[in-house]
């Protein structure tokens, strides 16, 4: 399990999750986006297009975050869910709270 | 058949463990999707449950998974050395004054993602029953 991090040119940083989000993971991406916000980014996609699955402590991170970029005026979209992630967003209603693309590409167009 | 695995209070090591239990699943017949994502999900939750909340994150304590294959299917067992808890007292995540919380999510998936819950009378195992397609 890995994240990259590259900065698109609209300025929008996107968070590639390689493998998991899970208990074991979670805080190495919320620091990142945490380190990222706090320098003075305020867009940010996270693309799951090579992710495996996501945890309740991953579901929770994902959370946190949003609540945090949302208070300093930014943006979160995520993309690139597929079917068992896109299940996990709709079992826990989460889908109502975040901006979700089918892809990274309609992600970015949309910032 | 069954599938014992004594899986040390180390966040660190639950990728593993599962990966471990869901590939000897895969093998003795459990579906592709359920063995990829319903028992992934859960097994994670539930194991991640145990050594937070169960063995409070102490070392010295271990959890145990055994998981039977049947030929109705498969009966997921995780039980921590803690002094249990009472599952009927987690509230829904997904009320509206809940959704926004970080926190609270693990206990619905693992209902959510498995066909039958249940725990012993201590709270400090559960049983996750995945059936056969």
């Amino acid at each position: 399990m890995s994240f990259s991090a590259k900065k698109d040119p609209k300025g929008v940083i996107v968070i590639g999750v390689d493998g998991q989000l899970i208990v074991g993971n979670r805080h190495e991406l919320k620091q990142r986006l945490t380190e990222a916000l706090e320098g003075g980014e305020r867009k940010f996609l996270i693309d799951f297009s090579n992710t495996g699955y996501i945890d309740s402590s991953g579901l929770g991170v994902l959370v946190s975050l949003s609540r945090k970029i949302r208070e300093a005026d930014g943006e979160l979209r995520l993309a690139g869910l597929n079917e068992d992630l896109r299940t996990l967003f709709e079992l826990t209603k989460l889908d109502t709270l975040f901006n979700i693309a089918d892809s990274a590409a309609a992600a970015l167009a949309s910032f | 058949m069954v599938i014992s695995v004594r899986v040390p209070t180390d966040l660190q090591v639950v990728e593993e463990a599962v990966d471990v239990v869901a590939r000897h699943c895969l093998a003795s017949g459990l579906t592709p999707r359920a063995a990829r994502f319903n028992l992934r999900v859960a097994l994670s939750e539930a194991l991640a449950n145990a050594i937070v909340y169960g063995n409070g994150l102490d070392p010295s304590k271990s959890v145990e998974v055994r998981v039977v294959v049947a030929s109705n299917g498969f009966a997921v067992h995780v039980c921590d050395e803690g002094s249990g808890f009472n599952p009927a007292e987690i509230p829904d995540p997904t009320l509206p004054e809940r959704i926004g919380r970080p926190d609270g999510r693990g206990l619905f998936l693992i209902r959510q993602l498995v066909d039958d819950v249940s725990f012993n009378d201590r709270g400090n195992a559960i049983c996750m029953i995945l059936r056969r397609a």
